[in-house]
């Protein structure tokens, strides 16, 4: 009895415990509306199904959450201009390759070239956020609110207020698949970028750095880090999320629309950072918690164009399932949760004792 | 049964997990006196306050208010305070940017028409804090008074809402020997309307100045309750220790380890001058020495060595430290040139809160090692395990968030954090704040070690007699200027108390 109320203790005690629930439950939801959903088939050589979907999808997502995770961390704030750099640098990453030309189907620069590009513009537009949050002191919010809405302006002017076409089969197998992978390979470039973060903090100590900065910045600094610095990183590195983040975008469409790329993606990766189970005010924080997060989304959105429910009428539903989630994660909640538990064991005992 | 109590808790117990927070603890408290709650950090006077006012729930007993037919229990502060028992915290929990009489009447507005009735609410403020013989403009924003004043007006507003009982947790913590005088004629007067005190507060001197009975917890339990006259200090230093008196005055220095002159110059400050806080200022630092910075709160003891240390910046002046020239322009500069600094607020500046004792005490050496020289995991343990025991360090382990250690387990914490980057200067502001005897005497006792072993220390603090203790030569501050220097065989209470105040000036 008492083995087994530590080991449930110990299991729900368990950091991820909730996240990875969350998701469990979105999952499990899926199973019995869409009896097919964990179904898999091959197709071409290539996986399909809607779980691979999920996945698959969900690419983009995990990629800006990873950057929006050390952001929030780092400074207790929200970079809002993701969505609008990842238009931006897919922009310039499809002028770059096409030449200027609107439809093109051979590229005009190197492959490579596009790339760099791409992931410089957004490492620039995140020091720029970055130098005015850290340096400058601006809320986060409202310094990366200029980006949210000049950078698909900016993204406009570079494509000359046209959408550019870029069809070439090459440009087309990062937001697709790499002929005899069996897997797409958005997966594999997302499950790179957590990979590279993850080693990143637990090789080198900026991940105590983060969380020391974000718990407290004054005693940060007392004990000789330099705050500014490490708030102007984690933004920068949000920047090069979001222009790898991108690139898949551009590619999955092979063309850059830069009204509708990565739109409102934003909300998405904040709210994937909260479902991790983050404190969306700074310090401790579970990079493989927003990882479950914005997989949680996205099965959600699947779960929901799976249902044949209108993408207008998406976010209603989405906006429900967040609330129940956010609520079952609640402080209050935790407390009243708990509350039941005793109250439920202390009657059992009660009654094995009579 | 006490005819008189306007308060009595009997047999309150309350547990947090894996700890006894109180265990069957009585107390009563009578209208119209002023009662010391005494005891040790973690000795449960927080938990027993808290459990009064309704921020934590206990588990067993009962609490009765004098006319109240029920037990009460509060479920909240709010409720607490109608049922008339109001506190006021060391940090005042006010609006610095609303005005005073705004503060005094927040959420209680008089209203006309249902608009708020600036008028009336301006003359009953003016009439609240002429009773307790406080002057001042109401219509001023709360932050243009004194730290002293906003507590004043924390506590008229707490009376001023029918308190017939107030808590005041360590109101004197940040306030100045005047300023105290100043709240203790105010809670004179509360006692002569018959408004029963609850005192709390690590002082002894003021226990013995204005309290009427003392009650002494100790590890969650009662250890008795006293008539102030009938328990002499040593008595109540060793109910609260729960151990023979470990007479503080024992603490005895060693011989400095070498002659002033023949050693080694550690820290050299020429002109250093911060604009507003300290005037040019000269300062000589040799190697073991214990130098104190003396001074009323705001005289530049701080400021002089937060400029040194390069938490602010100097605007001007020179450091020399082992007699080279160093420009510090961030912390870090200061660290890497042998320093360490405990900052004098524990909870805004020292502590990072949610991370874990592990974490808080490894930071410093990992910030001055760099970024991609992590410490490994086995090495931060062993470092934690080793200060943990050093400095003799409760925590449940070595990852508990040390925002769930006691405020002296915290600062222990904090020294940790310093010892373990090997510093050759340590500075430390005020570091026996808020903790309780048998910490503050360990601390004392530390730092004439570690200057035995070498290490120069400037020692801030506003307990003139531990000054005495620990220091090897004082410096006394007034206006951001030095104006006295006291060598060890000068330093008495009455040289400093003089040096302080400035000989024959009228302030």
């Amino acid at each position: 009895m008492s083995k087994s109320k530590s080991m449930i203790k110990k299991v729900t005690g368990f950091r991820l415990f909730l996240p990875l629930a969350c998701l469990f439950l979105v999952l499990i939801i899926n199973v019995i509306k869409t009896p097919s959903f964990f179904n898999i088939t091959i197709q071409n050589g290539v996986l399909y199904g809607y779980i691979i979907d999920v996945i698959n999808r969900g690419s983009e997502l995990v990629i800006f959450a990873v950057g929006m995770t050390l952001v929030v961390a780092a400074s207790g704030g929200t970079d809002i201009s993701v969505g609008a750099v990842s238009a931006l640098a897919g922009a310039v990453c499809c002028f770059v390759l096409s030449g200027g030309e609107q439809s093109t189907d051979f590229y005009h620069a190197p492959y490579l070239l596009g790339i760099i590009a791409a992931i410089l513009i957004g490492m620039i537009c995140g020091a720029w956020n970055g130098f005015l949050v850290a340096k400058l002191r601006i809320q986060p919010m409202v310094a990366t609110l200029i980006l949210f809405t000049a950078g698909r302006g900016i993204a406009q002017l570079i494509t000359d207020g046209q959408m550019i076409y870029l069809r070439v089969d090459h440009f087309k197998m990062l937001g697709a698949s790499i002929p005899g992978v069996p897997l797409p390979t958005p997966v594999f470039v997302a499950i790179i970028v957590v990979i590279l973060t993850y080693i990143l903090l637990k090789k080198t100590a900026i991940g105590l750095y983060i969380e020391t900065v974000g718990c407290n910045s004054k005693a940060a600094r007392l004990v000789g880090l330099n705050s500014t610095m490490i708030q102007f990183l984690t933004y920068t590195f949000c920047g090069i999320c979001s222009g790898i983040a991108g690139l898949i975008i551009t590619s999955r469409v092979y063309s850059i629309d830069a009204n509708n790329a990565g739109l409102n993606l934003e909300l998405d990766a904040i709210l994937a950072v909260a479902l991790g189970g983050n404190s969306l005010g700074g310090g401790k924080f579970s990079l493989l918690g927003s990882v479950i997060g914005a997989y949680t989304i996205q099965a959600l959105t699947t779960t929901l164009y799976a249902m044949s429910i209108s993408a207008d009428q998406i976010p209603v539903y989405k906006a429900i399932v967040v609330v129940i989630i956010v609520t079952l994660q609640s402080p209050e909640f935790q407390k009243m949760r708990k509350a039941l538990v005793a109250k439920i064991s202390s009657g059992k005992t009660v009654k094995e004792a009579a | 049964m006490d005819n008189n109590a306007i308060l009595t808790m009997r047999h309150i117990s309350k547990n947090f997990p894996g700890v006894v927070a109180l265990s069957d603890v009585d107390f009563t408290l009578r209208s119209g006196e002023i009662h010391a709650l005494m005891g040790e950090n973690g000795a449960g006077k927080s938990t027993l306050i808290k459990v009064l006012t309704g921020v934590e729930e206990f588990e067993a007993g009962n609490i009765r208010m004098q006319g109240m037919e029920h037990d009460i229990i509060n479920k909240s502060p709010q409720m607490a305070q109608e049922n008339g028992i109001s506190t006021v915290y060391q940090e005042v929990n006010l609006c610095p940017n609303l005005s005073v009489a705004e503060n005094l009447f927040i959420g209680r507005e008089p209203k006309k028409a249902g608009m708020i009735d600036w008028k009336t609410m301006n003359k009953k403020s003016v009439e609240i804090l002429g009773n307790l013989n406080i002057d001042i403009d109401v219509t001023r924003s709360l932050e243009h008074y004194s730290l002293a004043l906003q507590q004043m007006i924390a506590i008229a507003r707490a009376v001023d809402m029918s308190a017939k009982v107030l808590i005041l947790d360590e109101p004197t913590s940040s306030l100045d020997e005047h300023e105290v005088e100043k709240l203790f004629q105010l809670m004179r007067q509360l006692k002569a309307n018959g408004v029963g005190i609850v005192f709390v507060t690590h002082f002894l001197e003021q226990v013995y100045e204005i309290c009427d009975r003392i009650t002494v917890l100790r590890n969650g339990c009662l250890v008795g309750e006293y008539e102030v006259e009938n328990l002499p200090r040593v008595q109540l230093v060793a109910k609260m220790m729960g151990k023979d008196f470990d007479d503080l005055s024992a603490i005895k220095k060693d011989q400095t380890a070498c002659n002033k002159k023949e050693c080694e110059s550690i820290i050299e400050a020429k002109g250093l001058y911060h604009a507003g806080t300290i005037k040019p200022f000269d300062l000589v630092l040799k190697k073991g020495e214990v130098i104190g910075l003396s001074g009323l709160l705001g005289s530049g003891r701080s400021e002089l060595a937060r400029a040194i240390y390069g938490a602010d910046k100097p605007d001007d002046g020179e450091l020399f430290v082992k007699g080279t020239k160093i420009l510090v322009s961030a912390p870090i500069d200061a660290m890497k040139h042998g320093m360490g600094y405990l900052p004098e607020n524990r909870k805004e500046e020292g502590i990072i809160p949610e991370l874990s004792v592990r974490e808080n005490i490894v930071i410093a050496l990992q910030a001055k090692k760099g970024m991609f020289k992590l410490l490994s995991k086995k090495e931060q343990e062993e470092f934690t395990d080793k200060y943990i025991e050093l400095l003799q360090i409760k925590t449940a382990s070595r990852e508990t968030p040390i925002k769930q250690l006691s405020g002296g387990n915290q600062q222990k914490v904090i020294l940790g954090r310093w010892l373990l980057t090997n510093p050759d200067f340590l500075i430390l502001d005020e570091p026996t704040r808020g903790i309780d005897i048998g910490t503050k005497t360990e601390i004392q006792k530390l730092v004439l070690k570690l200057a035995s072993e070498g290490m120069s220390v400037m020692f801030i603090s506003s307990e003139i007699e531990e000054m005495i203790r620990t220091c090897s030569r004082m410096i006394v501050l007034r206006d951001g200027r030095k104006v006295g220097e006291l060598e060890e065989n000068e330093l008495s209470q009455m040289s400093i108390m003089k040096a302080i105040a400035g000989g024959g000036e009228n302030e």
